[in-house]
């Protein structure tokens, strides 16, 4: 069991939860860096670049946040390039393969309808540090929403062939949903003191504005069910591993290497 | 809608202009003017809203800046140029904070910076979402992509020059 995350629940909750917080976003912003040189014209091209660099910047502002609760004199940067994949505790859905340009903005479509609901509620959080950084990233979110959704509009009414790759991309993606809304138990005591967001409570809202929006296409989404969990206790897909080996192998080559 | 006459600023840069003028280091502030965006030419990081408070104790000097987006790559060049410009001007103790609250947005930009974006060809942030082409004025513009040649702008173009043109994102 060491190989696991070993924080203690209960004394180092705040730390536990900023570091997932963290994870997510430095996760989700490699798998959109992926795309560099990869999407399918030069503007997509910026545009995911750009979104993967909101990301990555978020993690920052965690990380850093992270190393400071941690005080053990890591810097956001060992905590990102120096810890294996068990010690990891991203939610799986970041995780997946950038898979196909359907795939990708679906998954991003998916997370954006969930950030948007979720940093809305965190900007109120009891933690300053925690609520400013919810008030930074709510705005890119809202962004990010406005040019998942018509992407997928575009992408599910266009061709036989582009409508297909979206309900491929539901059909891979609907069992990573329900993680989303889990509550671990450091989590929900946080949110009983008012620091963290009850994501069990936004799940109703979650499933309405997707199946909402997917109707205009004539996709009909179910109500989002707990299929698969782990990333939070560091048990992952086999994906993460491969991605870390090529997002860490810099740091890991030679180490305390700058840029 | 109703022509505005009477023009007025968003309280976003409202509230940070009162801020400037109640500060007793005006001598300070007057330095940074000299401080830009390196990705945007000629505007100031005062008229960019970056630059949110300026504090001295003594000889010490401490500059509060806030990102426009959290992956912003200019932050630390910004910093940089802050650091170098109190330096040159004999101020040797200097320290740059990088504050996320209050976050910041669009509305933060002077009248003064959004009329140099429209300058450098970047249309300025206007609350349609609709900017007119920062070449010819025509109103007849369309999307390409949300995000242009940085996070902050998004890329547009005119149906009547073919202009294709960065929009300074309002947010």
């Amino acid at each position: 069991m060491s190989n696991f995350v070993d924080y203690n629940a209960d004394k180092d909750g705040l730390l536990r939860f900023v570091l997932g917080l963290a994870d997510d976003s430095v996760v989700l912003g490699h798998r959109l860096s992926e795309w560099c040189s990869y999407a399918p014209y030069l503007e997509e091209d910026l545009a995911l670049g750009n979104v993967a660099l909101d990301y990555v910047g978020r993690a920052r502002m965690l990380f850093q946040y992270a190393a400071e609760l941690e005080g053990q004199g890591r810097s956001e940067d060992d905590l990102a390039y120096l810890r294996d994949e068990r010690q990891y505790t991203n939610l799986l859905i970041h995780e997946l393969p950038k898979g196909d340009f359907a795939f990708s903005m679906m998954r991003q479509f998916f997370v954006d309808v969930f950030y948007v609901l979720y940093l809305d509620k965190l900007t109120a959080s009891k933690d300053e540090r925690i609520a400013a950084i919810a008030a930074k990233a709510i705005k890119e979110s809202r962004y990010h929403l406005k040019r998942s959704e018509p992407w997928i509009i575009q992408l599910a009414q266009g061709t036989d062939e582009s409508r297909q790759r979206v309900l491929t991309a539901i059909d891979e993606l609907k069992d990573f949903i329900g993680e989303l809304f889990e509550m671990p138990q450091w989590e929900q005591a946080l949110a009983e003191q008012g620091i963290a967001v009850d994501r069990k409570a936004l799940q109703k809202d979650w499933d309405n504005h997707v199946q909402q929006f997917l109707a205009q296409s004539e996709i009909e989404f179910g109500d989002s069910q707990l299929q698969i969990r782990g990333g939070r206790f560091g048990v992952h897909t086999e994906h993460l591993g491969h991605m870390l080996s090529e997002m860490q192998f810099v740091q890991r080559a030679y180490p305390g290497m700058q840029w | 809608m109703a022509e505005q006459l009477i023009p007025t600023v968003a309280p976003a840069f409202a509230q940070r202009r009162k801020h400037r003028n109640d500060s007793a280091h005006q001598q300070l502030w007057d330095i940074l003017d000299e401080v830009c965006d390196p990705e945007l030419p000629g505007l100031t990081i005062w008229d960019l809203g970056v630059l949110q408070d300026v504090k001295r104790e003594g000889d010490a000097v401490e500059v509060v800046i806030t990102p426009t987006y959290s992956g912003c790559p200019a932050v630390e060049t910004m910093s940089d140029d802050v650091v170098s410009a109190l330096n040159k001007a004999g101020f040797s103790e200097v320290k740059v904070t990088v504050a996320l609250s209050p976050a910041w947005g669009s509305d933060m930009i002077s009248p003064k910076g959004k009329a140099h974006l429209a300058t450098i060809k970047i249309a300025p942030p206007v609350d349609t979402d609709q900017p007119n082409c920062p070449v010819c004025g025509s109103s007849n513009t369309f999307t390409i992509s949300q995000f242009g040649s940085t996070a902050c702008k998004a890329l547009h173009q005119c149906r009547d020059c073919f202009e294709t043109f960065d929009y300074f994102k309002r947010i």
